[in-house]
């Protein structure tokens, strides 16, 4: 948290209109440069899309991972892109990351990730993507608010397998006391997505 | 004869589209900036507001608005993107005239040879073939003010009545309907009554996609618990988490519709005492679906009858709702229709006047709805008046300081224009902020009739494809390089403020068409000095309309964040909400409901055609795309037109995703790649509408208009689909990506 503030990801609220993705090109840190990853979760069935910032992980897997020590948090928790004269490019930290956050680039050899924009937070104000995000699916500001404003409780714990990771970054659910997020195990579907248009036995041809 | 002077390819070559990548100087320019500007964004409807980072009299970046209540800093990615649509390497600097010898097609003029020859054909073809041979097509992109000057131009600078706009392949539908039933065409209710309803259904809107902002609108509502039900052939973003889905087949609507007041009425799920005290025709209207039975609908619409009953019971037993349309159920022969119909199950309901209550269009175009009320439909005077309407007519003749016999009648609408010009009627025409070349239905249709043109001149900031068949081009001025206002989605009037100059010798749009006047000996009406006057003038001349703004000033709408109209005299607070206490604008002050039984579509398949085709748009493209097919991010999201199709018509056809299939119509042929996908239903097709040449799905659709409003049936489509040969990956690869500097494959 910056200045009492918290990111949220709701993935039930996200059209899939990249909105993030062009803003995050927008970051002062890293002009020219989009970080943020938007992802179809099941193409050509669902419409339902996945975007995902770095979830600043209170002990973050990739700093663990990376043979030269690149990756630093700041006071802040924000985890942020490898330094420049140390980062040797081994993409240890792309592989190990649980949410697939860090991207390596050739040009400038560096691993580089979201940090939060922490040109912008630093100062008070919104990250770009959570900022004009139509939606409100990724959403900026103090947990207060979000309780004023949303049903659900924020909860920033996941299990990947055997790996329990806390991050600085909330998801929504309805009920924190269910505990961390099971990632292998999140189908929720309205009834009438099992056939949207009334097809009956004809559609077990496509999806039986 | 209008035609373009080299092969599409080499005056796109020359022209664009180009893809602008960064803002001026590079992403590391390191640019100070000098001022931000407050305005909005220049391409939909729900007009965002958006600060504009300037340096050197360049738009180097943007910075969310938090504070504009609409949308709070929310953008789209259109909105994120378009400063890059400045500083532009295909922006038009200096006035063109076609000239076959020179490289490029175009060869440079000067403003006064460009004017006076402009004038000179104005005249020529008026002297020869009369004044309404020469036609005016203009769009709602522009400013009120540019609207309100290009509905007096026309009529008294050209003295032609042939001035429409392409609000006609948006609104006209929409407008014509609640015009007819509610006696005035605004979507009643701001946008913060819709977190208020119990109940939402969205027909015919990909919300997600089009009008992305009102998604949070909706969302907040479903925070509340409220239940939505969306209506669409295609399982559209927003559909994805809707209670009840209604995936019925394109032409359907009123079906649909007419199915769900059977049932209200079945179950006494109507407001009884609403409908006696406030309302006309109920029991017309309740007769004509009495054989509108869910059973029936099933059959015609596809959807399955119980659907269909629940989804009238949400709406009929809860105590707030709100139906949200656009052009899904209004590009239709039936379009009034089918509006009329959604009208009359708000009606039934006592669904008006009330927070959280209220049928509303979700206006498409930028000043949709601010350019339609001001007088560039070619039925229309300033303030929504009736052009054919004597005592509208002398009260705008005063304004103008003109003789009533000096402001033509009714004009055609512009698709009979363009129809015009293909029967030789029209033999000139003066377009500004439009594309009819990909905006149109049935383009082949559309090329063949501006090739005709003995003369045709050109508004724009871009070359698009249609001003390819220009003869004279007139460098005019992108949304920042001037100022105005323009009415938003809720009937909100905005400020729009000028962040830059226009570059090169371009002008701004209104002191080209006050030189063109004066040229024409018209100058003694076009007597203004800035776009502040013709807002004055315009506001005196809407007074006493339905449209009334004569209480606005520039003013209080900067300070009031914008002012709904009506807004009839100084210090009035501006109308949000319309139809407070059950007061409507007809003069008994009720509401009218109309008798909606359900008919065919123009053209319906058969064993020649047998698969339907529905049109429409992609988040990431807006409208024709002159200026959105120029920005390299935007066009990466989604490069071209993919044919979506259900994997049961898919196997029969034997193509996967990425394999291409020509599309026939009656009207023509594209070959495009297919993207198969479950969302959509296996006896439709879709196919985005915002390319030109051999990828516009225009070359497809059909003309057939609705009787009222005039609006093409863009939404159905009779076609036949063959498996052609090569293969494109069209999935998106750009995030999959671990590394990036691969070798990129085509992306989607």
């Amino acid at each position: 948290m910056i200045g009492g503030q918290v990111f949220v990801i709701d993935h039930s609220r996200c059209i899939g209109c990249e909105a993030c993705v062009h803003a995050c090109e927008e970051c002062g840190t890293h002009r020219g440069t989009s970080l943020i990853h938007l992802e179809e979760l099941d193409p050509g069935v669902s419409t339902q899309t996945a975007p995902t910032v770095c979830m600043h992980c209170e002990d973050p897997t990739c700093a663990k991972v990376c043979p030269a020590d690149a990756i630093k948090q700041n006071e802040a928790g924000v985890v942020q892109s490898a330094l420049k004269p140390r980062c040797i490019g081994c993409s240890n930290c792309v592989y190990a990351c649980p949410f697939g956050v860090p991207r390596y680039f050739p040009e400038p050899d560096q691993m580089m990730k979201c940090d939060m924009c922490f040109d912008r937070t630093s100062q008070g104000l919104a990250p770009m993507c959570a900022s004009v995000c139509p939606s409100e699916a990724l959403w900026y500001g103090t947990p207060e608010q979000f309780a004023e404003r949303r049903p659900g409780q924020l909860l920033s714990e996941f299990d990947f397998g055997n790996q329990r990771v806390r991050t600085h970054v909330a998801t929504v659910v309805h009920d924190r006391s269910d505990g961390p997020l099971d990632v292998a195990n999140m189908t929720v579907r309205e009834r009438w997505q099992d056939d949207p248009f009334g097809i009956g036995a004809e559609y077990t041809k496509v999806r039986p | 004869m209008a035609r373009p002077p080299l092969s599409e390819q080499d005056l796109i070559d020359r022209y664009g589209p180009h893809l602008n990548q960064a803002p001026p100087g590079g992403w590391d320019s390191g640019l100070k900036v000098d001022k931000v500007v407050d305005t909005h964004c220049c391409f939909c409807g729900q007009q965002c507001g958006i600060k504009l980072k300037v340096a050197d009299n360049q738009v180097i970046g943007f910075e969310p608005r938090y504070d504009f209540p609409f949308n709070r800093g929310m953008l789209c990615p259109k909105g994120v993107k378009r400063y890059l649509q400045g500083n532009h390497p295909d922006r038009l600097l200096e006035p063109l005239e076609r000239d076959q010898g020179v490289d490029g097609g175009f060869r440079s003029i000067s403003w006064d040879h460009a004017l006076d020859r402009t004038v000179a054909e104005i005249r020529r073809i008026g002297e020869q073939h009369g004044p309404d041979a020469f036609a005016m097509l203009s769009g709602v992109s522009l400013t009120n003010e540019k609207s309100y000057l290009i509905g007096k131009f026309a009529r008294l600078a050209l003295g032609t009545a042939n001035l429409d706009y392409n609000g006609r392949l948006c609104m006209v539908s929409a407008g014509a309907a609640s015009k007819r039933a509610l006696g005035v065409d605004r979507a009643p209710n701001p946008w913060s009554d819709i977190p208020l309803a119990d109940v939402i259904i969205v027909a015919g809107a990909n919300v997600a996609e089009c009008a992305p902002i009102t998604t949070s609108y909706i969302w907040r509502a479903r925070d509340r618990g409220a239940k939505v039900i969306v209506a669409d052939p295609r399982v559209t973003p927003l559909a994805r988490t809707a209670d009840v889905f209604l995936g019925l087949r394109p032409g359907t609507d009123s079906a649909l519709f007419g199915s769900i007041l059977h049932v209200l009425v079945a179950n006494d799920w109507i407001d009884q005492n609403y409908i006696d005290a406030h309302t006309t025709g109920f029991d017309e209207a309740a007769a004509a679906v009495a054989d509108h039975t869910p059973k029936w609908a099933q059959e015609v619409t596809g959807v399955p009858a119980d659907r269909i009953i629940e989804a009238a019971r949400l709406w009929g037993t809860s105590d707030t709702g709100m139906l949200l349309h656009a052009r899904g159920i209004e590009h239709h022969s039936k379009g009034v229709e089918n509006v009329n119909a959604c009208i009359n199950l708000g009606l039934a309901t006592g669904k008006y006047g009330r927070p959280g209550c209220g049928v509303c269009t979700i206006t498409g175009q930028g000043n949709g709805q601010g350019g339609r009320e001001h007088g560039h439909k070619c039925d229309q005077l300033p303030g929504n008046r009736d052009i054919t309407n004597p005592e509208h007519r002398a009260h705008v003749a005063d304004i103008w300081g003109c003789d009533v016999a000096e402001i033509p009648g009714k004009g055609i609408t512009a698709q009979e224009i363009v129809e015009a010009i293909h029967d030789g009627q029209i033999k000139g025409l003066l377009s500004i902020c439009f594309n009819p070349l990909v905006s149109l239905p049935d383009t082949t249709f559309t090329r063949e009739a501006l090739n005709k043109l003995e003369f045709y001149a050109v508004i724009d900031f871009f070359l698009s494809e249609t001003a390819h068949h220009a003869d004279v081009v007139l460098p005019g001025s992108l949304h920042e390089e001037d100022e105005g206002t323009v009415t938003t989605v809720e009937g909100r009037c905005v400020k729009i403020n000028a962040a830059v100059d226009p570059p090169g010798q371009a002008r701004r749009d209104w002191d080209i068409l006050r030189d063109l006047a004066r040229r024409l000996g018209r100058g003694q009406y076009f007597d203004f000095d800035n776009t502040q006057d013709l807002f004055d003038e315009m506001c005196r001349a809407s007074a006493g309309g339905s449209a009334d703004y004569a209480g606005m000033t520039w003013d209080r709408i900067v300070a009031e964040q914008g002012i709904f109209w009506p807004c009839p005299e100084p210090g009035h607070p501006g109308t949000p909400r319309l139809f407070e206490g059950g007061k409507f604008f007809h003069p008994d002050g009720k509401a009218k409901f109309f008798p909606i039984r359900y008919r065919d579509p123009a053209e319906v398949v058969d064993t020649d055609y047998p698969v339907w085709l529905t049109t429409g748009r992609v988040v990431s493209q807006f409208l024709s795309g002159t200026q959105t097919r120029r920005i390299a991010q935007l066009v990466e999201q989604y490069p071209e037109p993919l044919c979506e199709m259900h994997p049961l018509l898919a196997n029969q056809l034997g193509v996967a995703s990425g394999d291409r299939v020509t599309v026939t119509s009656r009207r023509g042929s594209i070959t495009v790649p297919a993207k198969v996908v479950e969302t959509i239903r296996p006896d439709t097709v879709f196919i985005p509408y915002h390319w030109p040449g051999d990828k516009a799905a225009n070359t497809l659709t059909n003309r057939a208009l609705d009787p009222i409003s005039k609006i093409p049936e863009y939404k159905v489509s009779a076609v036949r689909l063959e498996k052609a040969t090569g293969h494109i990956n069209v999935t998106d690869t750009r995030d999959t990506r671990l590394h990036d500097g691969e070798t990129p494959e085509a992306t989607r």
